[in-house]
């Protein structure tokens, strides 16, 4: 996997805590017992993760509903 | 049957065969098959001599007579005059419906015209037993008796049935018999047999059964034309593919019966065309394509293989466990059945997908935790004063859902019933239902005992159900339960004002209602005394469809949930009247005018009730929780206990969002979680230029996200919201 939306629509977010910009780096998203590294916006300072809600809908429900058929 | 003969298996080719006609016995000695003429094996071989295989069913089997079950007692008489074949057909068919049914006959026996056959092919024995069937299931016979057109029978009974050949035309007024009801000119009055056509004794008895069905409609005030298309005699639809099949002769009877081995080679050459009734009427089965005899004979050899296939979860998944497709089997092969089974062993290999019944499952928990559940004995004092007994006779179990769509009705209808009872005791909480429909047999197991625990502590009173799905768990797994339907108890005790109807209006049955007759009974007696005027659909009471809520399967299938919906929707323009909440939640968010019947008896008249939108998912929480605290404060002057700290946040939600959240199924105390989770630890994204925060939180398996603003009030407005199973990190 890699990456499935386009960041610079969400380059205006920042991390409220450590008040830095969200930055491109790999993140781990596992499901059932399977596990992919995935480019996702985090904050480079806490770790907290920007999942944009087109790749909730889209490649993570697709990926979800093939590991459960599976 | 066929197939059963073919097995050598006599006592199931006769359970088959007497499961379509009365009399067996004699039908299968006497049957002049006219089916013959349509049989697609004429030009391969010659036609299948159905007759001799019906012969050898009952003749080599070795099945037990059947068990008759007889309805309760009815109050309507009906007399049957004249005691031939249809005429009994009749008679024993209303006599089990619960008519009072007295049967006249001028000869000293039974079986007019059946006496002309000769010893051999009907031996007397036979048919002297088979007519005292009608005895047996509480026909009050009077041979010898002549009913002249002044016997005071006339009067006295509420319908009658001619089945008495040409001489029926004595009574004058048999003239005319409308085909399809066996009406005629005297609204009463019905007549068939061989009055209408030459001797036929498997015609007698479809004219029987079916002047009986027009007895039985006509009786409970419903339409007589409605939804009677295919029945008796008609040109299948089926298409059987005959291309090629090798012909093969007609095995003839060496002597003058048939041998167990000749009938099963004769039997071997039916085609055994295909039926496909049930993928017919059922959207889940037309989705894949499919019947159920090759499903089930899938599911039981090979289920391992079947639940690793692809997409195969979803299927099992997706059935609404409704029971229709076992209705309009000829054979009676039910889906639901083993399709449960199935997915109760898919949760004990742990192959059971999370995603599928995890929102119902969730909203059960929701019903039978703090926020809902509770148990009770009726409140001292108040209207109706309850009697100073330790325990209630009664308690009332509304049910999940109807708490949930309209807790002002479910207050009503508590007070009803305790003005009726007095001592009625409530018990909130959620029958368990989506657990059985899950295969989680632990879930099920659990929510039992908990039920079991408060039942005991409230007495055991008897418990009077208003939904029907509670009704049918409560019927299935509460045996030593006593319990009432509401629907009987209002029809027996309830009040019923006029009440304004434009148009006739459709009644749809809950599919867990279909085999519970008293029930669907009640529903339209009550609507009928209101004032409406009641149109079946073609498919109701034990031909009922699903509204897609059973089995969950809204939940695992939305597209053929949504056509199965549909198709129901579509099959009248009238208003729906249902007594479900969820049918009548899914009807109205696909804009079908339908209404609840509590709606007839408790709605006000100001608003068209039937426009009134589906209560969405979170309402649905919102409206248990705040039927419990003022029922507690109300009548029981207790307070619920403390809040948790998210229930505190308050949402804005705009249409757009509330719709987008209501489709995704993304509860309000989803959302509130997410906040108070973001705003208590700071962990939140912003965004400068919408100045927009978004926040995720994973409560249990489900992560939820929400983009929101904080406003000035303290509350926040909500711009979307999302989730997603995949968990953050390995
Ligand atoms: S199932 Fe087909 S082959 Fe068999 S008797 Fe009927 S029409 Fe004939
Ligand atoms: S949805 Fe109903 S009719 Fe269709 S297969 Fe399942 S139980 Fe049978
Ligand atoms: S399962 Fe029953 S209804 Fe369905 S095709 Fe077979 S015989 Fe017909
Ligand atoms: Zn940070």
């Amino acid at each position: 996997m890699t990456q499935y939306f386009d960041p610079t629509k969400y380059e205006g977010w920042v991390c409220a805590d450590c008040n830095v910009p969200m930055q491109l780096g790999k993140v781990d998203i596992s499901y059932l017992g399977n596990s992919f590294p995935v480019d996702l916006l985090k904050c480079p300072n806490c770790g907290l993760v920007l999942i944009p809600e087109e790749m909730a809908l889209g490649k993570m429900a697709e990926v979800e509903k093939a590991l459960e058929d599976k | 049957m066929t197939l059963a003969i073919v097995a050598g298996d006599f006592s199931g080719a006769h359970k088959v065969f007497r499961k379509s006609v009365p009399f067996p016995e004699i039908i299968a000695r006497t049957c002049d098959q006219p089916c013959q003429a349509k049989c697609n094996r004429e030009t391969l071989g010659g036609v299948i001599r159905v007759a001799d295989l019906e012969r050898a069913s009952v003749e080599f089997s070795t099945e037990p007579p059947q068990k008759i079950t007889i309805l309760p007692k009815k109050k309507s008489r009906v007399a049957i005059i004249g005691g031939g074949l249809s005429g009994l057909t009749a008679a024993f068919d209303l006599a089990r419906k619960g008519y009072q049914v007295d049967l006249f006959e001028e000869q000293n026996q039974l079986g007019g015209r059946l006496w002309d056959f000769s010893e051999e092919q009907l031996p007397r024995e036979i048919l002297e037993r088979e007519t005292k069937l009608i005895a047996q299931v509480g026909v009050k016979i009077h041979l010898n008796e002549r009913v002249e057109p002044t016997h005071p029978i006339w009067d006295e009974a509420d319908a009658i049935y001619l089945g008495i050949g040409k001489s029926a035309s004595v009574y004058s007024f048999p003239q005319s018999v409308t085909p399809t009801t066996f009406q005629t000119s005297q609204p009463k009055v019905f007549a068939g047999g061989s009055l209408l056509h030459p001797y036929s004794s498997i015609l007698s008895v479809s004219d029987g059964c079916r002047a009986a069905i027009s007895i039985d409609r006509f009786l409970q005030k419903v339409s007589l034309t409605a939804s009677r298309i295919n029945e008796g005699a008609y040109e299948t639809r089926l298409y059987t593919n005959l291309a090629g099949l090798a012909s093969v002769e007609t095995i003839l009877p060496r002597q003058i019966r048939y041998t167990k081995e000749e009938v099963q080679a004769e039997a071997k050459r039916c085609i055994q065309c295909e039926c496909m009734e049930c993928v017919k009427s059922c959207e889940y089965l037309k989705h894949y394509g499919g019947y159920p005899k090759k499903y089930v004979r899938e599911i039981y050899n090979n289920m391992s293989m079947l639940v690793r296939a692809r997409t195969s979860n979803n299927f099992i998944n997706s059935c609404a466990l409704c029971g229709l497709c076992g209705e309009v089997c000829p054979t009676d092969l039910n889906m639901g059945q083993p399709i449960k089974e199935t997915r109760e062993k898919m949760v004990e290999t742990s192959r059971m997908p999370a995603s599928a019944h995890d929102f119902a499952l969730r909203d059960m928990a929701f019903s039978n935790g703090e926020k809902f559940a509770m148990a009770k004995n009726a409140p001292i004092g108040g209207r109706g004063e309850a009697m100073l007994r330790p325990y209630n006779e009664f308690v009332y179990f509304p049910g999940c859902q109807l708490s949930g769509s309209s807790p002002d009705y479910t207050e009503k209808a508590y007070s009803f019933l305790r003005d009726t009872f007095y001592d009625v005791g409530l018990m909130l909480r959620c029958c368990g239902a989506p657990a059985d429909w899950a295969g989680r047999k632990d879930l099920f197991a659990q929510s039992q005992a908990e039920f079991r625990a408060e039942h005991e502590k409230l007495g055991k009173p008897k418990v009077i159900l208003t939904c029907s799905s509670c009704y049918q768990v409560f019927q299935q797994y509460y045996p030593d339960v006593e319990i009432l339907s509401f629907w009987d108890v209002y029809d027996q005790h309830g009040q019923f004002p006029k009440r304004e109807f434009f148009a006739p209006v459709a009644i749809h049955d809950p599919c867990s209602t279909r085999y519970e007759s008293h029930i669907q009974d009640s529903v339209r007696s009550i609507l009928t005394r209101m004032g409406g005027e009641i149109q079946e659909l073609e498919l109701s009471r034990e031909k009922t469809e699903c509204c897609s809520f059973g089995g969950a399967m809204w939940l695992a299938n939305k597209p053929v949930a949504e056509k199965a919906v549909q198709r129901r929707i579509n099959e009248s323009p009238l208003d729906y009247v249902t007594y479900c909440a969820m049918c009548r939640n899914f009807f109205a968010k696909r804009g079908k005018r339908a209404t609840h019947i509590f709606d007839y008896i408790f709605g006000g008249t100001e608003a068209d009730l039937a426009l009134v939108p589906a209560v969405g998912f979170s309402q649905n929480h919102e409206n248990r929780a705040r039927l419990k605290e003022k029922l507690l404060r109300e009548l029981w002057s207790e307070t619920m206990p403390e809040q948790a700290a998210f229930e505190s946040i308050r949402l804005t939600l705009p249409d757009d969002v509330q719709k987008q959240v209501e489709d995704r199924l993304i509860l309000v105390e989803d959302m509130q979680k997410v906040i108070e989770h973001a705003e208590r630890t700071g962990k939140r994204m912003f965004n400068k230029s919408t100045q927009h925060y978004l926040a995720y939180f994973k409560p249990a398996s489900v992560t939820y996200w929400v983009e929101y603003t904080s406003q000035a009030d303290g509350s926040f407005l909500v711009h979307k919201a999302y989730s997603h199973r995949m968990e953050i990190g390995k």
